[in-house]
């Protein structure tokens, strides 16, 4: 048994009104993955800011023991000083910045301010060979795909004397390939005797490379599991992150499907920026009432391109095709006209693109149909406190009240909001985009309800998604798209995770 | 999906509320503040009739302008061109009446149409050519200005007809004489009744809302602030009222900007408009994704503001009776600090009307004190700096701190 490098004890913070911490432990030890898992709001997040000086010694209580001396950190740069260091989610690199600059960003090789550009260089690319990155160091940010950038997160990292590095959510914005292979570098720093904590909701992955699981339930630790003494299944996981068995992570549907609702036929659509790029090739597809079908797809296949081409021309140009609902013609030439015409297009991206966050729930509930809840331009104030209140209730949102702002919901419950908005202008079809990306498995269940719920009411739902076990749980009829073209219609039956990939690997061949 | 329950109403306690909207009470505590300390230190100057009657007159074009403004920043931007739209609107609007003898009953609408194209003109390049407002606004203040030395030949136009005069210094007539004014202490009743009618109206209207909301169950504030706020709002006006009913009556700008701020606040607080403006002004990105035509709205925002400023610089023309090139040099900034300090962010999304009114009458009111303090324009612009850096200092600790 190798020595605990990190142990936090009994820690607890409070904020105003709130014990986001309530006597949590966790005993880290040296060489190994630790893995920290959760639902959305456990307090994964707090106990890391607690342990990195974020929030200073002082403002919780507990201890924290590193390196076997207890340690009281008043800023970031204390733990940082010991090694601890975190990479964020949102990754914190400046785009227009070059690779070398970025990793030496307030740690310049420099003599007297002066910085000295080769020495830059040459340990730039020392830690860009380490973590397997080939690119230039003098590449900007924004050139590089985020899967790269995490590589240049972590060289930053490598840049410091790390000891115990911590990656939050380091997958959540990656594609398979590139996913693996960040595991696959983490596992070799472990065999180099490095020691790392990983925050992630991708149990798989967890699986694949932790050696213990910390769990935490509502800012309380739950257990420790080991995983070289028994096999941990991902059910098991879950259970421990709910506190109760999930018999099943799909609520089961009896699909009802009727007539057909939205028909695409030949849609073509040239890239945003590079114009003369065409970027769908002759997209064809139809939803039925009552049917939820799903487009799989690696990042980049076109599947968000679809959707946003088809919701008011939100992206793209040069767009052709043609459009029926049930059976007639319709006008998607401007968000208000594509509403109009019955789509409602949920978006990936709900903080940035999808909520007024320093607006209310109620605010963001009846934004998409203002007219709804107004008369002659006037708003009708209890109207629209009646309908928000509604929604708030049927999909359960969970939140002291309808004036509480979108900022402060968890992901599982902004979703829901973005839900409400679009739910209130009575949508034919739904075209959900990553409708549980970042959500926690709970309130996931919670979404699936919902699609089902609305399938159930005749509403079509068009549904992408990244992850291939959600696709085959929930859809009756799924899509498969590679490069801009649809390569496969697979059916319930016929659609399993191996022909999915089977279909994107056939179709990349072709070309 | 069939459950409804109704919403419980979250009863706060006062502590709470007064934590959470800390900002709109403190904004109208401070303003109370400075005026009794103004009124001390002059010597009961402050609140004498003919000085109130001077502090509407020389104020209201920035009241005026901050109610353009502050949809501006809400929507996320900012007109630095207003203070040059206010000189040239002043100076083509004395062209066209001292010049060319056109009647002020056509050349006051034709004027705001001008501002109006003019705020057009600036509108265009931000929401349709994403230029940043800043940059805009920067160009069009130059080249207003520039026009206004142009048009007059770098001489002031004046005076003008009595018709126009009146715009801003002329008073609502006492139609009801029920005393005679030479021998009465109160020689206009029609303010004294108008001011009346209105606190009476306001305490009305905010019973019926309480009323309604509890009808609703949607959140109320509680009574002790409902009644305090009435109370202290109540006591201001009618006190104010009186002072004027003492004097020449109510100003007719005093009723153009009383008109004005309850249309802006009806539309910020109750329409879809305004609704649009502040979700375009927090995300723009997803106002846009639900349909709202942004770029539209922006162009009527900047539409709007420049028609606001045209009506400012003839009230300030109608005051000085002649038009100068040099008008409303950098009362853009008043009328942005105004909004500042009346808590709007400068990220937009954030600000309110009732706010930007009383941060300029805040600026006004010490302003006004200052001068009759007799401290010098030098010290009157450094305490302003600081009394606005104190002001977003004290909303960035609140949020901060909650």
């Amino acid at each position: 048994m190798s020595k605990t490098l990190l142990e936090m004890r009994g820690i607890t913070k409070t904020f105003p009104g709130v014990k986001a911490l309530d006597n949590v432990n966790l005993k880290v030890r040296e060489g190994e993955i630790h893995a920290l898992v959760g639902e959305n709001g456990a307090g994964k997040s707090t106990l890391m800011k607690v342990l990195s000086g974020v929030y200073p010694a002082g403002s919780y209580e507990g201890e924290i023991h590193f390196d076997g001396e207890v340690r009281r950190f008043s800023t970031i740069s204390d733990s940082e000083h010991l090694g601890i260091i975190i990479i964020h989610q949102e990754l914190a690199l400046v785009p227009l910045l070059s690779i070398a600059e970025n990793i030496f960003l307030g740690n310049e090789v420099a003599s007297n301010g002066v910085i000295d550009w080769k020495k830059t260089f040459r340990r730039t690319q020392e830690l860009l060979d380490k973590v397997g990155l080939k690119e230039p160091p003098g590449t900007l940010i924004t050139d590089i795909g985020v899967g790269k950038q995490q590589l240049v997160e972590i060289a930053k990292a490598l840049s410091k004397k790390v000891r115990l590095l911590i990656l939050d959510e380091p997958t959540a914005s990656l594609n398979e390939k590139d996913s693996d292979a960040l595991l696959k570098l983490l596992m070799e720093f472990r065999s180099q005797g490095m020691t790392s904590i990983i925050i992630s909701h991708k149990l798989n992955e967890i699986k694949k490379v932790a050696d213990q699981i910390t769990i935490l339930r509502d800012g309380g630790t739950v257990e420790t599991l080991d995983c070289h003494n028994e096999d941990i299944s991902e059910d098991r996981i879950i259970k421990g992150m709910v506190g109760r068995e999930m018999e099943d992570r799909y609520p089961p549907r009896e699909p009802k499907i009727g007539e057909t609702l939205l028909e695409v036929k030949n849609w073509n659509v040239f890239h945003q920026q590079h114009r003369d790029r065409q970027f769908l090739h002759d997209v064809s597809f139809t939803v039925r009432a009552g049917e939820v079908v799903g487009i799989a797809g690696l990042m980049g296949a076109g599947r968000t391109e679809t959707a946003m081409s088809l919701f008011g021309k939100s992206w793209g140009h040069k767009i052709t095709g043609e459009v029926f609902m049930r059976g007639k013609p319709v006008d998607v030439s401007t968000i208000p006209k594509a509403v109009e015409a019955g789509f409602a297009y949920v978006t990936e991206d709900r903080k940035q693109l999808g909520l007024v966050l320093i607006d209310n729930i109620m605010h963001n509930t009846t934004l998409a149909n203002l007219k709804g809840v107004s008369r002659a331009t006037v708003i009708d104030s209890h109207q629209e406190a009646k309908v928000a209140s509604g929604y708030r209730s049927q999909l359960r949102i969970r939140s002291h009240s309808i004036y509480q702002e979108a900022v402060n919901l968890s992901g599982g419950n902004q979703q829901k909001v973005v839900l409400s908005k679009w739910l209130f202008t009575n949508p034919e079809v739904l075209i959900l985009d990553e409708p549980t990306r970042g959500i926690d498995v709970g309130a996931k269940f919670e979404i699936y309800s919902i699609i089902n719920q609305l399938a159930a009411e005749g509403k079509g739902i068009l549904m992408i998604s990244s992850e291939m076990p959600e696709l085959l749980g929930t859809c009756d009829r799924i899509y498969v798209m590679n490069e801009g073209r649809i390569v496969a219609e697979l059916s319930k039956a016929e659609a399993s995770q191996e022909s999915i990939m089977r279909a994107i690997m056939r179709s990349g061949e072709k070309h | 999906m069939a459950t409804d329950t109704a919403t419980k109403t979250t009863q706060h306690s006062v502590g709470d509320y007064l934590r959470k909207n800390i900002r709109e009470y403190g904004l109208l505590v401070a303003l109370v503040v400075i005026m009794v300390f103004f009124q001390v230190v002059t010597n009961g100057v402050l609140f004498r009739p003919v000085n109130i009657t001077n502090l509407v007159l020389q104020n209201s074009f920035i009241v005026i302008m901050a109610l353009g403004m502050l949809l501006i920043i809400v929507a996320g931007h900012i007109d630095l061109s207003v203070g040059s739209i206010v000189a040239f609107i002043g100076g083509i609007s004395a062209i066209m009446l001292v010049k060319w003898n056109m009647p002020a009953i056509i050349v006051v609408p034709l004027s705001i149409l001008i501002g109006a194209a003019m705020g057009a003109a600036q509108g265009y390049w931000v929401a349709y050519q994403k230029i940043p407002s800043f940059i805009v606004t920067l160009a069009g203040m130059l080249v207003f200005r520039g026009m206004t030395y142009v048009a007059l030949g770098g001489r002031p136009v004046g005076p003008f007809p009595k018709e126009f005069q009146i715009l801003s210094t002329g008073f609502v007539p006492d139609f009801l004489s029920l005393t005679d004014p030479a021998t009465s202490l109160i020689k206009n009743y029609v303010a004294l009744i108008a001011v009346l009618l209105l606190v009476g109206y306001a305490i009305y209207a905010g019973l019926r809302e309480r009323r309604m909301n509890v009808l609703h169950e949607t959140e109320n504030e509680p009574f002790t602030f409902f009644v305090i706020q009435m109370a202290v709002t109540g006591v201001v006006a009618i006190f104010l009222g009186f002072q004027l009913s003492t004097y020449r009556g109510l100003p007719n700008v005093l009723v153009i900007m009383g008109v004005l701020i309850a249309l802006y606040t009806f539309v910020t607080t109750r329409t879809t408009i305004g609704r649009r403006i502040y979700a375009m002004g927090g995300n723009e990105k997803a106002a846009k994704l639900s349909g709202i035509n942004t770029e539209r709205l922006t162009f009527y925002t900047f539409v709007n503001m420049g028609a606001l400023a045209a009506l400012a610089g003839m009230i300030i023309a109608a005051r000085l009776n002649s038009a100068t090139p040099k008008a409303g040099v950098g009362s853009e900034l008043d009328v942005i600090a105004a909004c500042f300090i009346g808590g709007a962010s400068a990220s937009g999304g954030v600000g309110k009307i009732t706010g930007a009114v009383i941060g300029a009458f805040i600026m006004g009111v010490m302003n006004n004190g200052m001068s009759i303090m007799g401290i010098g324009i030098d010290y009157q612009q450094l305490i302003k700096g600081l009394v606005l850096l104190a002001a977003v200092f004290f909303d960035v600790y609140n949020k901060n701190k909650g």
